[in-house]
Order: structure tokens, then C-alpha cells, then sequence
């Protein structure tokens, strides 16, 4: 009888321990050097050697301590060859003992959420956040990256390798702020700021929702799984709680954007039935453990109704209408307000706007969007023409109606959005 | 910074169109210049003849010399292009990704240097 270990198994064995130990094992290893860039070379060596080593030797016990052992061994070996003798070698010495002594019998700790209020501290640019978390929690490369965030692959790279020496020269804590901290001033951003790279990753995740490339990853899958493990890492924080409803409740739908001939159906006309029922009331659940939390807590601070309680309310109202058959239009428009009180984005009011046609008719709603078109941030914003483009239709305008269509067509990215509106402005036409 | 976004798709797939889908596809086409126009970005921008129609010319130790044909044979060919003035590459790459041949053709962006 032998037991013999295919490539296969060995290559399934290191793809599997990448997936779900690839951000653990970097957290790991960065917070203890605050060097990212080093823990990841160290691990892709470590990855690297468990492909060689386990067709031949087996696939250890546990892979995920096998390749933190090697990986720190290798990050030893960097320190020494550069002959640096600032003490961070036989610091790493000292924490490799205590990798063997102790990985046999204790779990790895998890020090992903620390990494992720690393990246997403106020001393890195906004903006290479959310790419940063995609690299160092799930391990994507800078290409996968800046296709995603429509930037090159090499000026992505860039700014990844500029963010992970400003961690490491300016020292960045890794650590996970504690709830006096949170509740201090500017304490809630923090936490906001780590929420809203996750969201940016889903929303940019959204832009291919069918995930027809399969040369990259669905982004949005990749982005509920941060969520979920933000809100199980953070199980007492309501935004955190708020924030995967809302993922949630979005992705649920994912099946009912499209119509058969892969054409975009807009939220209001699409089949109830498509919609993902279990993830619905996953969401719901989610949303209810947060107000609890929100209103029954001390309130202030972290404890408190935010933008994405409120998003996923917004979304949890045009799920009323598998039950009732129609969204809860007054609901999603006070939502909206009260959303429009936490930040001035002119999105936030062409939403309420289209809630607003439906309790108040086109006319209210577009006399609210008039009062906000001289913002610049809407110009080349195509959801802002294709709903002005709606509501003008609506009230009868059609000369206007289809100059907004043809905005919005010119500024579309996705072929299924410039199909519908083609469709949509075709049909203006025949109505002269 | 100026902008060249040129556009290759294969030309014997788009032949190959429907009526209505090549209606269709120059219906998106005059909404995303005139969305450039609107936007105040636009320069320019033609649509070619087919490379079929092309000619190409070196010279060579003092002679001319003339060939049927595009420069190269590629799987994707020109068939049009944008100029457009904007802030920077990554507003660039924006309109570029809204170029109705991007979803199956591609648009190459290359900054114009400046004289």
C-alpha cells in the first residue's frame, strides 16, 4: 500500500491554502515587521516551495503553519542577506520559535482586521485603498487590480509598492482600533474608512455583475467575502453588520439584471422570482441584528445608524415587493433624506428623486434633480442621464428625454446598459 | 494632456453584422461623440475604410516603393479613432472603456506628444 501524492493534490492543496490563508498569513507576518512588501515575497517563496515540496513529501498536516514557518524563514534569510543588523532579524528568530512551539497546537491568530485598518489608514490615499485590501487580504496582482480600478497595470503597481512603504516609514499601527478609540472624534472614520474600500471593491465588482470576463475574478464575490469577514470580526459594530445586508441584498439580484438576451433590466421591472430569496433574509437578519445593536446600544460613536444601515434599509424596501408587489416607495424616499443629511453627494439625490417620482410623480422629482444639475461630479455620470432620461419621458418631454438618452448611451460602459437605452430611446422615438 | 484612442476590431467579423445590429452599433457610436462633445473633451475622431482600401509607402535607398495593404497584418485592425483632451490617463482609459467596439474589439490609448 502506498500513498502517493499526485501534483494535483499537492498544486488543489497550495490553491486551497492560498484562498483562505493568504491574507491571515501576511497579517501575520506583516504586523510583526510592518513590512507588507517583504511578507508577501517571503510568502510567494513559501508558496513556491510547497509546490515543489508536498508532490514529494506529502501535504502536511497543517499547511497554513508549514508555509508560515518556511515564509518566515525566508523573511529571516532577506534581513540577513541585506546585513541588516537593526535587531528585526532575531526579533523574526525569536517569533519562529515560537511558530514551532506553537503551531502544531494552536490556530494561527488572525490578524487580518488589523491589516485591514493598516491599509485603510488615514496616512494612505483614499483612493489605493480598497486596491490595497484586494492585494494583501486576497492576494490579487497589480493587473487584475488596475483593470478593475481602470488604471494601468504598471501605475497600479506603483502606487501598491508606495502604499506599503508608507506602512512601513511612517510605522503604521496594525491594530484593530478599540471602542474608545472608535467612539473618539474622527474615531468612527476609521471604521468607515475600512467599510468603504470593501464597498468600493464591490461597486467595482458591479461593472461586470455577470462576471462574463473570466479572466478576472468576480470582484464582488471577493468583495462579500471581506464584508463577512468584517462583520464576523466585528460582530458588535452595526455599520460593519450594515454594510454586508447591504452586499447582500444587492447580489441577490444578480440573476435578474439580465434578461435572456443578456440585456439590462432595471431594478423596478425585474421578475421577483429570479431573486435570491435565501440571501434576501440573510440580509434582513443582518439589518435587524444592526438597528438592535444601533438603537437599543449607547448611541454616538461607532454605535449609531450610518450610510450603510441606511443603504441596506433602502434596499431591504424594494425587497417588500416579492411580498407585496410593490417597493415601499415613502420609506426608500425618507431613506434617501436622511442619507442626503450624512454627505452631499448629488447621487444620493437623483436617488431620492427617482423615489420621489413614485410617490409624487415626474414632475416633483424632476424639479429635485434641477436643483442639483450644475454639479460637475454628474457630467459625465451616466445613471444621472439615463434616470433624468426616464423621468422627462415620463412627464412627456420627449425632444429632451432623448438627449438624455443619448447622453447616457455615449457614457455607458457595460454593453447591456447601452443596449437597454438604446432600446429605450428607439422607443421615444416611435412616440415622436 | 491629448489622447489618441485608437480603435481595432476584426473588420470580417463586423461585416458580418446584421442590419440591425450595425444601426445599432452607429447609434452608440454617435452618442459617445456626442458625449465627448458635451463633455468638452472631444478634438476629433474619423471612421476608416476597411484596410482592404489601404495603401502603404516607404522609401528604400531612394526609391518609392508601394504596397496593397495595411502597414501589418493583424488580427484587429484600425478602423477609427478618437483624439480627446483631458486631465490625465486614467480619465482617458475612462472614455475609453465607454467605446462601443471595447466589449469585443480593442482601444489603444497613447498620449500625444506634445510639441
Amino acid at each position: 500500500m502506498s500513498t502517493i501524492t499526485t501534483t494535483t493534490t499537492a498544486e488543489a492543496a497550495a490553491a486551497a491554502a492560498a484562498r483562505h490563508s493568504y491574507g491571515k498569513l501576511i497579517a501575520w507576518l506583516s504586523a510583526r515587521t510592518r513590512d507588507v512588501a517583504a511578507a508577501e515575497d517571503a510568502l510567494s517563496e513559501a508558496f513556491a516551495a510547497a509546490l515543489a515540496d508536498w508532490p514529494r513529501q506529502g501535504v502536511p498536516a497543517s499547511p497554513e503553519a508549514w508555509l508560515l514557518t518556511v515564509a518566515r524563514r525566508r523573511l529571516v534569510d532577506a534581513h540577513r542577506q541585506r546585513r541588516q543588523h537593526d535587531g528585526v532579524a532575531d526579533t523574526l528568530l525569536l517569533l519562529m520559535d515560537e511558530a514551532v512551539d506553537g503551531h502544531a497546537r494552536r490556530e494561527i491568530p488572525d490578524d487580518r482586521l488589523a491589516l485591514m485598518f493598516a491599509c485603510a489608514h488615514p496616512a494612505i490615499d483614499a483612493g489605493v485603498r480598497a486596491p490595497l485590501m484586494l492585494q494583501v487580504i486576497l492576494g490579487f496582482d497589480a493587473a487584475a487590480i488596475g483593470s478593475a480600478f481602470l488604471v494601468p497595470p504598471s501605475t497600479m503597481g506603483q502606487r501598491l509598492v508606495r502604499a506599503k512603504a508608507r506602512i512601513r516609514q511612517a510605522a503604521l499601527p496594525f491594530a484593530v482600533p478599540s471602542l474608545a478609540e472608535l467612539a473618539e472624534p474622527g474615531g468612527a472614520d476609521r471604521l468607515a474608512a475600512v467599510l468603504d474600500a470593501v464597498y468600493a471593491c464591490y461597486a467595482e465588482g458591479w461593472t461586470d455583475a455577470a462576471g462574463t470576463d473570466a479572466q478576472h475574478r468576480n470582484l464582488a464575490d471577493e468583495a462579500l467575502w471581506l464584508g463577512g469577514l468584517l462583520a464576523s470580526l466585528m460582530p458588535e459594530m452595526p455599520e460593519a453588520l450594515g454594510l454586508l445586508a447591504l452586499m447582500l441584498h444587492s447580489h441577490a439580484r444578480r440573476h435578474a439584471r439580465r434578461d435572456d438576451t443578456g440585456r439590462y433590466v432595471p431594478l423596478a421591472e425585474q421578475d421577483t422570482a429570479l431573486w435570491d430569496h435565501t440571501m434576501i433574509r440573510q440580509a434582513e437578519r443582518l439589518l435587524h441584528r444592526a438597528s438592535a445593536l444601533a438603537l437599543g446600544g449607547a448611541g454616538g460613536g461607532p454605535h449609531r445608524v450610518g450610510r450603510y444601515q441606511l443603504e441596506a434599509a433602502v434596499q431591504s424596501a424594494h425587497a417588500v415587493r416579492r411580498l407585496s408587489g410593490r417597493a415601499d416607495w415613502p420609506a426608500i424616499e425618507r431613506l434617501y433624506a436622511a442619507l442626503a443629511r450624512l454627505s452631499d453627494s448629488p447621487v444620493l439625490v437623483l436617488n431620492r428623486a427617482v423615489a420621489l417620482a413614485e410617490t409624487q410623480g415626474p414632475a416633483a422629482a424632476l424639479a429635485l434633480l434641477d436643483s442639483v444639475a450644475p454639479d460637475a461630479r454628474l457630467a459625465d455620470y451616466q445613471p444621472w442621464w439615463a434616470a433624468r432620461a426616464d423621468l422627462l419621458r415620463r412627464q412627456g418631454c420627449m425632444a429632451e428625454a432623448r438627449a438624455a438618452y443619448q447622453r447616457a448611451i455615449g457614457l455607458a460602459t457595460d454593453p447591456a446598459v447601452r443596449a437597454f437605452l438604446l432600446q429605450r430611446l428607439a422607443q421615444s422615438e416611435g412616440a415622436g | 494632456m491629448q489622447y489618441l484612442l485608437m480603435i481595432y476590431s476584426n473588420e470580417a467579423d463586423e461585416a458580418k453584422l446584421a442590419p440591425g445590429a450595425e444601426a445599432e452599433l452607429m447609434a452608440a457610436y454617435g452618442a459617445y461623440a456626442g458625449a465627448m462633445a458635451q463633455a468638452g473633451v472631444m478634438v476629433g475622431g474619423e471612421r476608416l475604410h476597411p484596410t482592404s482600401a489601404a495603401a502603404s509607402v516607404r522609401v528604400r535607398s531612394g526609391k518609392t516603393e508601394v504596397l496593397n495593404g495595411p502597414y501589418a497584418e493583424t488580427h484587429e485592425q484600425l478602423g477609427g479613432y478618437f483624439m480627446i483632451d483631458v486631465p490625465d490617463l486614467e480619465a482617458a482609459l475612462h472614455w475609453a472603456a465607454r467605446c462601443p467596439t471595447a466589449p469585443y474589439g480593442t482601444i489603444e490609448v497613447r498620449p500625444i506628444w506634445a510639441m
